[in-house]
């Protein structure tokens, strides 16, 4: 039985479509078996939604989304005509068609509808833009506010002034009266001086106009000038920068070096146009201004005599004098006063003697000797101050190549002057007639009094000569060097040694002396005429002798006895002679005047610097 | 009746002599000063019977030109005690018998 073979057979019949089928036919009158019975199942529909793009359908809705608004209601109202008919045709074949493609019928019946509920409302769809989540963002934003500041500001009130009167008729009419009494007054003094009046009303007019507008000039100038001469020192002060800063902090540190040897640092150049002829004759540095001196100018050539200068510097301004004062004749000598600084004792070298007063805005000496008053016949070379007389008059002495030593007293006023001692040669009396002994007279070229013994003091003259003397002897001199075979430049007694002295000559010679002792303790010869010496104020050795041929000496007698620690070229020119040297009181510098009317100032080095312990 | 009637012509002759404008005070400056002298003669002299519209037109001429706040009194008897902005005042006689006191202050 196993071996039975059983057939199966494979049929496309739906299993669950019935298998007869009786169905009564009326045409018959009897039940009939269905002949073909439908076998197909439907598992799964669904109702698509795509169109074929060339049947009329698609065609309608490629057109629909190409063309533009315009077009589209034209042809969709063209079109629905058309479609019109086409949906009938459709439907009409659609409903013939038997069960077969039922759901193609739907679906197209469904496009059809959906094509047609689509054709009116397509213009207005296309032109709204649809305002979705996807296309349409809501941004704020908030500019930031800014702070609230209060400010307040009140005007000041306009000024006011209170007025109060009381009026009458009396007060009114007395008012009037007045005003024609007034009226006839200056018309009767018109009447007589009445062109020359209006001459003078006009002048003074006109004066007075000018002289308002220059005063107002000038008060604005006297503002400013105060400022004007602060920014002068402040660009003087940068053009010369390097100048002060050497000056105040430059040390020169070679001297270490070099052997107990020193150097001058040159430092500023004072020039001043008008001086370009004239010989610096004397400087002096003003004993309260530290930084301030007095040049002197005039001419030592005989017979070049000119006019003279008297300029004020301070190191402060290099460029321009502080005072200008122009003289008729060449200045020789000048002094400051140590107590009123603002003082200046002038020689001329026409024998005058002058006081200035730098207080006084006047470009002329405040007194003056002529020759009524005594001046000197020649030359005064030394002026110096001394203390105040008895009755606290200011008091000068001046000495002169006329011989005469002379003392100057401000009495009231005016030059009185007392001759102190006149230079007589010893030796040289000689009988004149009548039996009068004439003595001629040396003459003076250069004196100083003692610092600490008032009445002590040293002339030194042409002969080459030194004279001790004293205030209280007229006639006779205390004592008498040899010291130079030429005129005496200058004598200088020691700052802090009091029995010594130095002097200088045109013989080459620098010799310093005890006044004790005959002679002289050390002797230098320079090989140059000596100009001028000055002891160092900080250092009772240290002194320093300029030279004709344009040099400075600096000696240090404490270092060196011999030799100087600094010989050094001052003057730039050869035909360039140095006149005068002078110590400043309080900074290591030097000032050096030369014959064509330049000052240099130099620094000078550690090694010239040197304090005694 | 001669008495009487040369005080009446003395009375007349001062009157035409004091008739002119004279200045009692001031601080205007000269232009400032010379305007409004000017303009107080004219008003008065315009309204010689009613000083309160000569005041009137005079203050009201001060406020165009040289800014607000004028004030003006004019009459033959009167005291005062005012305050003033600084040089803004002019204090004067006119006429013989009138005053004028004209002053700024806002």
């Amino acid at each position: 039985e196993l071996k039975e073979e059983i057939t199966r057979v494979l049929t496309a019949n739906n299993p669950q479509a019935p298998q007869n089928i009786i169905r009564y036919s009326f045409k018959d009158g009897l039940y009939k078996p269905i002949s073909h019975v439908d076998q197909m199942a439907i598992h799964f529909s669904l109702n698509g939604n795509l169109v074929p793009k060339d049947s009329d359908e698609g065609r309608r809705q490629s057109i629909k989304l190409n063309t533009a608004a315009e077009k589209a209601p034209v042809e969709t109202s063209a079109t629905a005509p058309e479609e019109a008919a086409i949906k009938d045709e459709e439907r009409t074949e659609d409903t013939q068609a038997a069960g077969e493609g039922e759901a193609e019928e739907s679906g197209a019946a469904e496009a059809a509808e959906a094509a047609d509920t689509e054709e009116p409302p397509p213009p207005a769809v296309k032109e709204r833009k649809l305002a979705n989540q996807f296309n349409f963002i809501d941004r704020p934003s908030w500019t930031p506010k800014n702070p609230v500041r209060d400010r307040a500001c009140q005007s000041e009130p306009t000024p006011c002034k209170t007025l109060s009167d009381d009026i009458n008729q009396w007060v009114i009419h007395d008012a009037y009266v007045e005003e024609l009494r007034k009226r006839e007054e200056s018309k009767e003094k018109e009447k007589p001086k009445a062109q020359v009046a209006k001459k003078e009303e006009k002048k003074t007019k006109k004066k007075g106009r000018k002289l308002t507008s220059l005063d107002s000039q000038r008060d604005e100038m006297d503002k400013i000038s105060k400022a004007a001469k602060i920014v002068e020192r402040m660009v003087n002060q940068n053009t010369f920068d390097d100048i002060a800063q050497d000056f105040k902090y430059f040390e020169d540190e070679s001297d270490e070096f070099r052997d107990q040897k020193g150097t001058l640092l040159p430092l500023w150049k004072f020039r001043y146009e008008k001086t370009n002829r004239l010989a610096v004759t004397a400087i002096s540095w003003n004993p309260k201004y530290k930084d301030l001196f007095a040049v002197g100018y005039g001419s030592y050539n005989f017979m070049k005599q000119g006019q003279g200068m008297l300029l004020l510097y301070t190191m402060k301004n290099p460029s321009f004098p502080e005072y200008v004062f122009s003289t008729e004749s060449g200045i020789m000598c000048l002094d400051f006063h140590n107590d009123y600084p603002y003082l200046v004792a002038v020689g001329f070298y026409d024998g005058n003697v002058a006081i200035y007063n730098l207080k006084k805005a006047t470009s002329q000496p405040s007194y003056k000797s002529n020759a009524k008053s005594g001046k000197h016949t020649e030359p005064v070379w030394q002026v110096k101050w001394q203390k105040d007389d008895m009755d606290n008059n200011l008091n000068f002495f001046s000495v002169s190549s006329d011989g005469r030593i002379v003392s100057w007293t401000l009495v009231k006023n005016e030059l009185v002057h007392t001759d102190i001692i006149k230079l007589s040669v010893e030796g040289t009396t000689m009988q004149g007639p009548e039996g009068l002994q004439l003595q001629t007279l040396g003459c003076g070229t250069s004196f100083d009094f003692h610092k600490k013994i008032d009445y002590l003091f040293l002339v030194g003259t042409e002969e080459g000569k030194i004279y001790k003397c004293s205030k209280c002897y007229s006639s006779q001199f205390l004592d008498v060097f040899e010291a130079h075979h030429m005129a005496v430049d200058s004598v200088s007694w020691n700052p802090y040694h009091l029995k010594v002295f130095i002097s200088c000559s045109s013989d080459w010679t620098v010799k310093i002396w005890d006044h004790t002792i005959k002679t002289p303790m050390f002797v230098y010869d320079l090989n140059s005429a000596v100009a001028d010496v000055a002891w160092s104020p900080y250092s009772s050795t240290v002194f320093a002798a300029v030279t004709t041929d344009g040099k400075a000496h600096v000696f240090d007698l404490n270092v060196n006895k011999y030799e100087a620690l600094c010989t050094q070229l001052v003057v730039p020119k050869k035909k360039n002679k140095i006149t005068h040297i002078q110590f400043n009181p309080v900074y290591p510098v030097v000032i050096i005047g030369d014959e064509r009317g330049h000052i240099v100032t130099l620094k000078l080095s550690p090694n010239l610097r040197k304090m005694p312990k | 009746m001669a008495d009487t009637g040369e005080g009446k012509k003395e009375e007349s002759d001062y009157k035409r002599l004091h008739s002119f404008p004279l200045i009692r005070q001031t601080d205007m400056p000269e232009e400032m000063r010379v305007e409004a002298m000017e303009l107080c003669v004219t008003a008065c002299e315009k309204y010689a019977t009613n000083n309160e519209s000569a005041a009137k037109m005079i203050k009201e001429m001060m406020d165009k030109k040289f800014g607000s706040s004028w004030h003006v009194v004019i009459g033959e008897a009167f005291g005062f005690e005012i305050t003033h902005e600084v040089k803004n005042l002019l204090y004067m006689f006119f006429g013989g018998s009138l005053a004028v006191c004209v002053w700024k202050c806002s």
